[in-house]
């Protein structure tokens, strides 16, 4: 007999069977009945209509029938709240059976019924539970707190219920500490700020007792919440370590690994040369191995932890290797880790080992792992440089294999190992020529490209060969294209007689034929390079190369100390920074290891190496985005500028520049006068992280730095005369100032930001039914576009997904467009769509228009829509005055455009509070002659600031504005958005 | 904290699915589904898959998914312990941990899992505490239930839950008092073409079953227990006797439980109890291959190896295979291609062999990529590595109970490339 049965019933008068069993005066049938409803209830079946029926059965004194009740209840509750009512007496009672078993189910019940009608009852049962005698009741009330709290926080803290899970942590009890903790900390996740588990190192030492009491779960909430402690000095330090080791015996890998991740974090405290430093750095590496022989689930998430280990304390593990070596039946997301692995602790002791392993994986029959295998021979050669020559002879022979994977691998990475040393196994190249017509990959076809570019003068054939690509050029990729464009100029460059035609040919296939911007711009370059001037030509695309340095691929220390601190964690899983990417998480501190002195500045500009110019350029590393763009900027700088180097992070935002009034020229031309402060302010102050920036991916990162750089044919237009101040700023200083910066009291509370209403975006009739109006809003920073899609065909509509063309600011959505329930036919739903401006960067005519693609079961449809451009104004667009007065003054005449805003019967205040709800920021107004004139700035997301001058005149419906910007194409734009404001 | 539970079979249905917090739509696994459609193998689902609003942390036991939804920052071996940890108490519960086992108790599954978790926290995990709470379904119990109408769930609040040995209840009796501890040991080693090893390694438990009356306190101790340098003891093991003494002192759990798991690690030298001479070879432009494999025995301290079981995956253009075994059987799978031939014991005087023939398939060039063949076997009455065990006393009580130690090898992951 089992509980199958219970899933038989699919009568049609099922429900009404039930109850009449529920009802039965029958004790064992009433159980039967419940176990039936139970049942169901797992299956998804809807019985929520028998909600009285089975709160009935709850009186009783069967402790499975009550058990079975309580599961019910907390299913339905929420949907029958009124019902549930009706059970909160039976659980007050409970909570005072003399049964502690009872007590604390009736709690622990009571809080997982989240309804907020009930829990004003539950607040007087779960005192006197937090306060019970039997610890197993105060372990479950600590829980119900939190349970509490999720459900209505304020409550908790009204009633103090805070403090008293506090005391908790000094119970007698070790599972009660556990449980307090975990409670707390669960807590503190919504309460960034708050001091909820406030260390100290009393408590500390509670906790270090309760841990070697405590369950194995208590035990990872304990060494989790010790891990936020900052010790004192290195001895208290060093005593929390050594109570924290034998925890890394322990069966349960989740205590182990945060036992580790304590012991990681206190580490940084103890000075090296103590013995204990080294006896602890020994004690790590054995649990780590055995996390190894475990399932493949935790191997895995081992695995990513261990990658960050390696990364900070090599040592460790250096001479675990081979419990690294992959066996082929592991899952591929093991193996693929491993792999990592293994490179990380390649050194010159165990490279040969590595190589042999290396080359059998490259044999294997998982495509991508081979891949990566291949891909890991050529990293080995480049950090370890005693190796280089055996990986080389390891590749050719993997080439000699035919295979057409394995062949365009090899090529890529031996075009790396060329570049890290130069001049040293050409001699192989005959051989990768051979090659030639298997490959089918950009990437492979680029990279035998740039050899063939590069070396040139060795292969006698190169125009031949270069040739033969030409003939497809335009169905290559646009990596391949570039490539092919910069090896035929190198080419000529070397062999400038018999190639001539063949330069003019790609040439004017990059520029003429072509309509991709950066292959187009590449061309001009190259080509106005080459005529102007040969010579320099040369120097430039020529010139030498940095070489690449080891590893390309490790984390950034700052993101390495706060992934460190948050080992065991999702973070770490992700390598992400825990405020990345988890929900709950808002807020978090960043976490830095402590001790660890000189590192601590760099965590807001992970890239100040970059802003130093080429000369002192980081000798050996294949510069990111950022690196590239400040050099690139750098060099075409140093002939004329006079200035401090423009900040790095102009590189980031390398989408806004074609803004920035005309493109590179402009902008460098903007750079290179003596730039005032208010300068810096323009440049963008790039808060996303290098990885995050909009990557143009057709740049290829070797090519440019070598390539563009020193240009002299750009920057040509410098030297804007200097602007002049406004008429207006001209007046008496002293007194004029005084009342022109003294706004403060007319500045009322600024109004909400004005929302355009939706518009028709797609009629129905271009879109197979799909009809979809919307607007865009920003909230709180967040920029959303809102629409609402209406189905009006005959058929329902499902499977939605969106996707923006490339655009001015480059707006792109933050996630996936979120419709999860089909669309019926005639049904409509509103869908909101978070924006980010990290998307790539197109101009787009007008400025605002946006093209969007929007996917559905039934086909893709296009559109396109104009946002406001207040959408990207962003908070903290309020210039200081000085700043103002300065930017004003020093952006050219020409920038200037005057705008005729009519029929607006604002008064200048109102016009101002209007405005500022669009992060329209007003900075001075001053009034000359009965003439209001309000002085704003607001700053565009990609950190264009845009500076106006609205003059109002009383009595006079018509306004005039003044705005100024570096980038005079937005000015059209916003005067259509102040139009809009203000009239609405 | 752990948010949900969704059990998904091998064909893609959610059968069950259990919530600790508020309801998760089902329409959260459709993430877990895409990424299983992606993987090309069952078991080559990432155990951890990113969502929108949510975190799927599973496993995969006996072909079934265990996907737990998380919402916050949980760390994800937690989670994933504690699903292996809900398999286990399933096996423990069932027998089995099949989908039909699940489906026959759910209610009892839905007993544990409530049990298992309150709002997300693990509340009783240990398998004595839980076999307090809820009975196990017997065919007895139930029946007697039937008549009787009384419950598998516990009257008593379990006394375990409070006390400093949450893994042992007071009042244990038994008329026959017995302690067996198995020392078991697998060996995971790649060996390459050529004979040699290129790593190997042993992994280590020491199970015991310990049905003892009251509250013993056993010590048990190594003759050599320099080898236990990386171990994983159960909680009730005493550490710091051990890091002292070396001595295990513990009071053990009723019944069935693992007192320790232990590593010898690739650095010591690990004896490799068999050795396999094999010529697998294919000639180009020929549809026919050669199989060669002959077994032997290599350090085995004089047991004989048993239970021999060959498994290899041929290269995919291998159409059949015709081979000769000298003893055992074998079997092809024309279509995973798997071919495995259960050898059983190792005559160090007649060693088995299996020799034949491969078909290719017409046309299939010669396959790039070699075999890989995997064995596996036991020893018994040998712990590999050496250990062995010097003596068990008890405690506190006063009987003198019966006391026995086994050993055993087995090969875990033991690869022979080709």
């Amino acid at each position: 007999m089992t509980d199958s049965k219970y899933f038989t019933t699919t009568k049609k008068g099922e429900i009404f069977e039930l109850k009449a069993e529920l009802n039965s005066d029958k004790k064992e049938k009433k159980k039967e009945a419940v176990k039936k409803v139970i049942a169901s209830m797992t299956v998804g079946k809807d019985v929520s209509a028998l909600f009285p029926d089975v709160v009935n059965c709850m009186q009783t004194d069967n402790l499975e029938l009550k058990k079975l009740v309580y599961l019910y209840l907390m299913n339905y509750a929420k949907s029958q709240p009124d019902m549930a009512i009706m059970a909160v007496n039976t659980f007050v009672k409970d909570c005072e059976d003399p049964n502690p078993l009872i007590r604390a189910l009736a709690v622990r019940t009571m809080g997982c019924i989240r309804v907020d009608k009930i829990t004003e009852y539950l607040c007087e049962p779960l005192r006197k539970c937090l306060k019970d005698e039997d610890p197993y009741v105060r372990k479950t009330a600590a829980v119900c707190v939190a349970k509490l709290h999720d459900i209505n926080a304020q409550l908790v803290e009204d009633q103090g219920f805070l403090d008293t899970l506090k005391d908790l942590i000094s119970d007698s009890n070790p599972m009660v500490v556990a449980n307090a903790v975990a409670a707390l900390s669960e807590i503190a996740e919504s309460h960034p700020n708050s001091n909820l588990l406030d260390l100290n190192p009393q408590t500390i030492n509670k906790l270090l007792t309760a841990l070697n009491e405590c369950t194995e779960w208590g035990q990872i909430f304990i060494l989790d919440c010790l891990a936020n402690y900052t010790p004192r000095d290195d001895r208290e330090s060093q005593s929390i370590c050594e109570r924290v080791t034998p925890r890394l015996s322990h069966a349960n890998s989740a205590v182990v690994l945060s036992a580790v991740k304590v012991l990681m974090k206190f580490m940084e405290m103890l000075p090296k040369d103590l013995d204990y430093y080294g006896t602890l750095l020994k004690k790590l590496a054995p649990p780590l191995v055995t996390l190894l022989s475990a399932e493949p689930e935790l191997q895995y998430v081992a695995l990513r932890n261990i990658n960050l280990i390696v990364q900070r304390r090599p040592e460790i593990l250096k001479h675990e290797m081979k419990v690294f070596f992959v066996k082929y039946n592991d899952p591929i997301y093991v193996k693929l880790e491993k792999l990592d692995i293994m490179i990380r602790l390649a050194s010159q002791a165990n490279i040969a080992q590595v190589l042999a392993e290396l080359k059998e994986y490259a044999t294997e029959v998982d495509v991508d792992f081979v891949r990566k295998a291949v891909r890991a021979i050529g990293r080995c050669a480049i950090k370890v440089e005693q190796s280089a020559e055996r990986c080389v002879s390891t590749l050719l022979d993997l080439i000699q294999t035919k295979v057409n994977y394995v062949v365009q691998e090899a090529i890529v990475v031996i075009k790396d190992i060329f570049r890290k040393y130069p001049n040293k196994y050409e001699s192989v190249i005959a051989t990768l020529c051979e090659n030639l017509d298997s490959l089918d990959e950009p990437e492979a076809r680029a990279a035998m490209i740039w050899i063939v570019g590069e070396y040139a003068e060795r292969i006698d054939n190169a125009d031949e060969l270069l040739e033969s690509f030409l003939e497809g050029f335009h169905d290559e990729s646009t990596q391949v294209q570039l490539q092919l464009l910069t090896a035929i100029v190198k080419l000529f460059l070397k062999k400038p007689t018999e190639t001539q035609e063949l330069v003019q040919q790609v040439l004017s296939l990059a520029t003429q034929d072509s309509d991709n911007p950066d292959l187009r711009d590449r061309g001009y370059i190259y080509w106005r390079l080459l005529s102007t001037d040969p010579v320099a030509a040369k120097e430039v695309v020529l010139a030498e190369k940095p070489l690449i340095s080891e590893e390309t691929d490790l984390i950034e220390p700052t993101l390495l100390e706060e992934l460190i601190c948050h080992i065991g964690t999702l973070a770490s899983v992700y390598h992400k920074p825990p405020s990345a990417f988890v929900e709950g998480s808002r807020g978090v501190q960043h976490k830095r290891l402590a001790g660890s002195s000189g590192s601590g500045e760099s965590v807001e500009s992970p890239d100040t190496g970059s802003a130093a110019g080429v000369s002192e350029a980081p000798p050996a590393v294949i510069p990111s985005q950022g690196d590239l763009l400040g050099d690139l900027l750098n060099l075409d700088l140093t002939p004329t500028t006079t200035g401090p180097p423009p900040p790095a992070s102009t590189g980031m935002q390398m989408g806004a520049m074609d803004l920035l009034g005309g493109g590179l020229d402009s902008l460098m031309g903007d750079e290179s006068e003596p730039p005032p402060i208010p300068l810096r302010t323009d440049t963008p102050q790039s808060p996303q992280l290098p990885h995050q920036s909009p990557s143009p991916p057709d740049y290829s990162p070797t090519e440019l730095g070598g390539d563009l750089g020193g240009s002299p044919a750009m920057g040509a237009p410098f030297g804007a005369p200097p602007a002049t101040m406004p008429a207006s700023f001209n007046a008496p200083v002293s007194g004029g100032l005084d009342d022109l910066f003294d706004l403060a009291g007319g500045v009322g509370m600024p109004m909400g930001a004005y929302n355009p209403p939706k518009t028709l975006w797609l009629p129905a009739m271009k879109a197979k039914g799909l009809e979809i109006s919307g607007t865009f809003v920003r909230r709180a920073g967040v920029i959303q576009m809102e629409m609402t899609l209406n189905n009006k065909a005959m058929s329902v509509m499902s499977d939605f997904a969106i996707q923006f063309n490339r655009n001015s600011f480059g707006l792109a959505p933050a996630g996936p467009l979120q419709i999860l329930t089909p669309l019926s036919p005639n049904q409509s739903i509103e869908a909101a769509l978070p924006l980010s401006t990290v998307g790539p960067v197109m101009k787009m005519e007008p400025l605002n228009n946006l093209q969007v693609a929007v996917k559905n079961n039934i086909d893709v449809f296009y559109f396109s829509c104009q946002y406001p451009i207040s959408m990207l104004f962003v908070e903290d667009g309020k210039m200081e005055r000085q700043v103002f007065l300065a930017t004003w003054k020093d952006i050219p005449n020409d920038n200037e455009s005057q705008f005729q805003i009519k029929d607006c019967h604002l008064n200048s205040d109102a016009a101002s509070n209007k405005l500022q709800g669009s992060n329209i920021f007003t900075i001075a107004k001053r009034t000359v002659e009965g003439q209001d004139m309000l002085y704003q700035s607001m700053k565009l997301t990609n950190g264009i600031w845009v500076l106006a001058e609205l003059r109002v005149q009383m009595g006079n419906p018509n306004y005039t504005i003044s705005l100024k910007c570096r980038a005079p194409e937005v000015s059209q734009c916003v005067f259509q958005n102040y139009e809009m404001v203000l009239k609405n | 904290m752990i948010h949900s539970l969704f059990l998904i079979n091998a064909s893609g249905d959610i059968f069950l699915e259990k919530h600790w917090k508020s309801v998760v739509s089902r329409s959260v696994c459709d993430y877990f589904f895409e990424a299983q459609e992606r993987a090309t193998e069952p078991e080559n689902v990432p155990p951890v898959i990113p969502t929108p609003h949510h975190y799927l942390i599973s496993v995969l036991r006996h072909r079934i998914y265990f996907v737990a939804v998380i919402q916050s920052e949980v760390p994800p071996l937690f989670v994933i312990e504690f699903l292996h940890r809900v398999v286990d108490t399933f096996q423990d519960y069932f027998g089995v941990c099949t989908e039909a086992a699940i489906k026959d108790n759910v209610v009892v599954v839905y007993e544990l899992l409530e049990e298992m978790l309150d709002n997300g926290f693990p509340l009783a995990t240990e398998s004595n505490i839980l076999k307090e709470l809820i009975k196990p379904p017997t065919i007895l119990r139930t029946m007697v239930n039937t008549i009787t109408g009384s419950t598998n769930v516990g009257e008593q609040l379990p006394t375990g839950q409070l006390s400093v040995v949450p893994w042992r209840r007071t009042g244990v009796k038994y008329t026959n008092n017995e302690a067996y501890f198995d020392v078991v040991e697998e060996i995971d080693a790649i060996i390459d073409k050529s004979g040699s090893t290129i790593t190997a390694e042993i992994q280590g438990v020491i199970d015991a079953c310990v049905k003892l009356t009251g509250m013993p306190d056993l010590t048990l101790s190594f003759m050599n227990p320099r080898l236990l340098d990386d171990v994983s003891f159960h909680p009730c093991v005493r550490f710091k006797r051990w890091e002292a003494e070396r001595i295990l002192s513990f009071i053990p759990p009723d019944g069935n439980f693992r007192l320790l798991s232990y590593h010898v690690s690739s650095q010591n030298l690990v004896a490799i109890p068999v050795y396999v001479k094999h010529n697998i070879t294919f000639r180009e432009g020929s549809s026919q291959g050669r199989f060669d494999l002959t077994l032997g025995p290599k350090q085995t301290m004089g047991k004989s190896v048993e239970s021999v079981l060959v498994s290899s995956q041929l290269p995919r253009g291998v159409l059949n295979a015709n081979l000769n075994p000298s003893q055992g059987t074998y079997t092809f799978d024309p279509v995973t291609k798997m071919l495995s031939w259960e050898v059983g014991k190792i005559n160090p005087q007649k060693l088995p062999s299996l020799k034949g023939t491969m078909s290719l398939q017409a046309g299939a060039s010669k396959p790039d990529e070699n075999p890989t063949i995997n064995i596996q076997l036991k020893i018994q009455q040998m712990a590999i590595s050496g250990l062995k065990v010097n003596r068990l006393d008890m405690y506190g009580e006063k009987y003198k109970p019966f006391k026995g130690i086994k050993y055993m090898t087995k090969a875990g992951k033991f690869q022979v490339r080709t």
